[in-house]
């Protein structure tokens, strides 16, 4: 439904959008992650026919968006960044004036059905300009959906919104994804879990890593990998006890299904474990065989907000060594590499 | 065409909610209405010519404060991207922002009609020439509005937007000035280009397809070339 092929935009000398190309099915719902400025917006506007692309080519529903610039416009529905509002109209006044634009058959029932899926009949008659931030946000939308778009591009759909007006508008936006396509960009990492059936990340213009939430997790996460803490105060690792970081070392790299043991000091250990095993009753057994002092014993999983980190926070190579610093180039390897691009 | 109206529809709406623009309708009616006293009982004469004279300086201040609205806010409220990513052709933005203001200009100056019965109660008035008179500030009107679009379509600025189109109204208002500083030939050409030569035409009851044409290609110039900005909006992004 959406076709994105070797997409470039340029701001005068910036490039905002650096070979971008990825693909939308019929149907689905997918989410557009990326940090502020990463091209999300850019993206989106092209699609929507507002601005040209500088180079490559996008379509929608077999549209090219700057061709047929007029028949993608006619399939779309868009809810942009900043919500295009006349504040001195009221609510069914500018629905009206959205829908005359869209040339919508029957536009009474399609306003009130809009309004309705909207939450927001009961301030028809308002002036926009009284409006909260959320109510506005959901004319916006009301707006997009009205004519029944094919395509559904919203931007920052839920941003300005109470949690509970949250969950109403991704609710709304699962109904219309059953029988839409829907592109949708946020910063909001649960959002993308919840609603969207596949992400793509995109950073400083480029998309760096796309899947489902799910396989985006298993993929970026790699081998499981499991931290144990183990008690190491001065004085502890005696004769007595058996204990030394050495042996417990020797000990944790011989359970049947460990590929390898990283020690961080000070009795805290990185443990690699053989794909798809969960190997934490097996180290918790061996441990407390031993009689040593479990303090923690955790799996290393990384949540969507790791993976996401991970990719958009790429510090140039020794400015920032941390901790993080030494995964990025194993996640950067991943989403270069692993993650075919569909 | 029909996307034009739709738009010049929702514009109109716009007016009559504007506190601008009744005060430029109180402004103008006001003004028109001193002009035609003042030239009543000066000349002592039935006709407007005196009040179209003066009206068309008016016209040069209050046009592009009209149009100012028009295409600068929308993208100052990011409402642009509503139209521009609506199944609607550029032009067609334009022509319907267009036809709004002189809609609403044409309706102003229509009030002003309320002066032809009293001429006609206590004098003889050139009927003809009082017709070709106004269609002379309908016709300059849709100059300067066509102005004051482009005008409104460089910035995002409401008061930018209508500084701009005053200057270049008074501008092209005086350009002849600049004419009879440069000799005969180049006078000639300059004297075409102002209009104001042309309206002295049409209010004196000469109508010539020449002082037509020229307010009709530089209304439709001025369009053109706010629909050009707009879509250069476009690649600028």
């Amino acid at each position: 439904m959406i076709d994105v092929a070797h997409l470039c935009k340029d701001y005068g000398s910036y490039r905002a959008l650096d070979d971008v190309s990825f693909h939308v099915d019929q149907g689905e719902i997918v989410g557009f992650l990326g940090p502020n400025g990463a091209g999300k917006t850019t993206t989106m506007r092209i699609l929507a026919g507002y601005m040209p692309p500088s180079e490559g080519h996008a379509s929608v529903a077999g549209f090219d968006v700057f061709e047929d610039s007029l028949d993608v416009r006619r399939r779309i529905g868009y809810l942009p960044e900043s919500v295009p509002l006349y504040t001195e109209m009221s609510v069914s006044a500018y629905l009206r004036y959205a829908a005359d634009l869209r040339r919508v058959p029957d536009r009474r029932r399609a306003i009130e059905r809009a309004m309705e899926a909207c939450h927001i009949a009961e301030r028809a008659g308002d002036p926009i300009g009284k409006l909260s931030k959320g109510l506005r946000q959901r004319v916006g939308l009301a707006q997009a959906i009205l004519h029944e778009p094919q395509v559904l591009i919203l931007d920052e759909p839920t941003i300005g919104l109470d949690p509970r007006q949250i969950i109403e508008v991704r609710e709304l936006i699962k109904e219309i994804g059953r029988e839409h396509t829907v592109l949708l960009s946020t910063h909001i990492l649960p959002e993308v879990s919840q609603t969207c059936s596949r992400v793509l990340i995109i950073n400083e213009g480029q998309i760096v890593a796309e899947g489902t939430p799910e396989e985006l997790t298993a993929r970026l996460h790699g081998a499981p990998r499991v931290i144990v803490a183990l008690r190491g105060t001065p004085g502890f690792p005696s004769a007595e006890s058996g204990f030394s970081f050495a042996g417990a070392l020797q000990v944790l790299g011989a359970i049947p299904g460990v590929v390898g043991v990283d020690s961080h000091g000070e009795g805290r250990y990185e443990i690699a474990c053989a794909p798809s095993v969960d190997l934490r009753p097996e180290l918790a057994r061996a441990i407390v065989e031993h009689g040593w002092d479990l303090l923690e014993l955790r799996a290393a999983g990384m949540s969507l907000e790791d993976i996401f980190l991970q990719l958009t926070t790429q510090e140039p190579a020794g400015k920032n060594p941390t901790a993080d610093g030494k995964l990025e180039p194993e996640a950067q390897s991943t989403a270069a590499g692993d993650v075919p691009h569909a | 065409m029909r996307n034009a109206w739709i738009v010049a529809r929702r514009e109109l709406y716009a007016y009559f909610v504007s506190p601008i623009a009744y005060l430029v309708a109180a402004a103008f009616l006001l003004l028109s209405g001193l002009f035609f006293v003042v030239g009543a009982a000066r000349w002592q004469d039935a006709t407007l010519q005196p009040m179209f004279g003066s009206l068309s300086i008016v016209l040069i201040f209050l046009a592009p404060v009209l149009t100012m609205r028009l295409l600068s806010r929308e993208q100052d409220q990011g409402t642009i991207e509503l139209l521009l990513t609506a199944p609607v052709r550029d032009w067609e933005v334009v022509l319907g922002k267009f036809f709004s203001s002189l809609i609403y200009y044409a309706g102003t100056l229509a009030l002003t009609g309320l002066y032809i019965p009293v001429l006609v109660l206590y004098g003889h008035p050139d009927l003809g020439t009082i017709g070709s008179g106004y269609l002379g500030l309908v016709l300059l009107g849709a100059a300067l509005l066509a102005l004051g679009v482009l005008s409104s379509s460089l910035t995002g600025n409401q008061i930018v937007a209508a500084v701009t189109g005053v200057v270049a109204s008074v501008g092209l208002w005086l350009l002849d000035l600049l004419g009879s500083l440069l000799g005969d030939g180049v006078q000639q050409v300059i004297g075409y280009l102002t209009p104001s030569g042309h309206y002295y035409n049409l209010i004196d009851g000469i109508v010539d397809t020449r002082d037509l044409v020229y307010y009709l290609s530089a209304t439709f110039l001025f369009l053109f070339l706010a629909s050009r900005v707009l879509e250069a909006r476009r690649w600028r992004g």
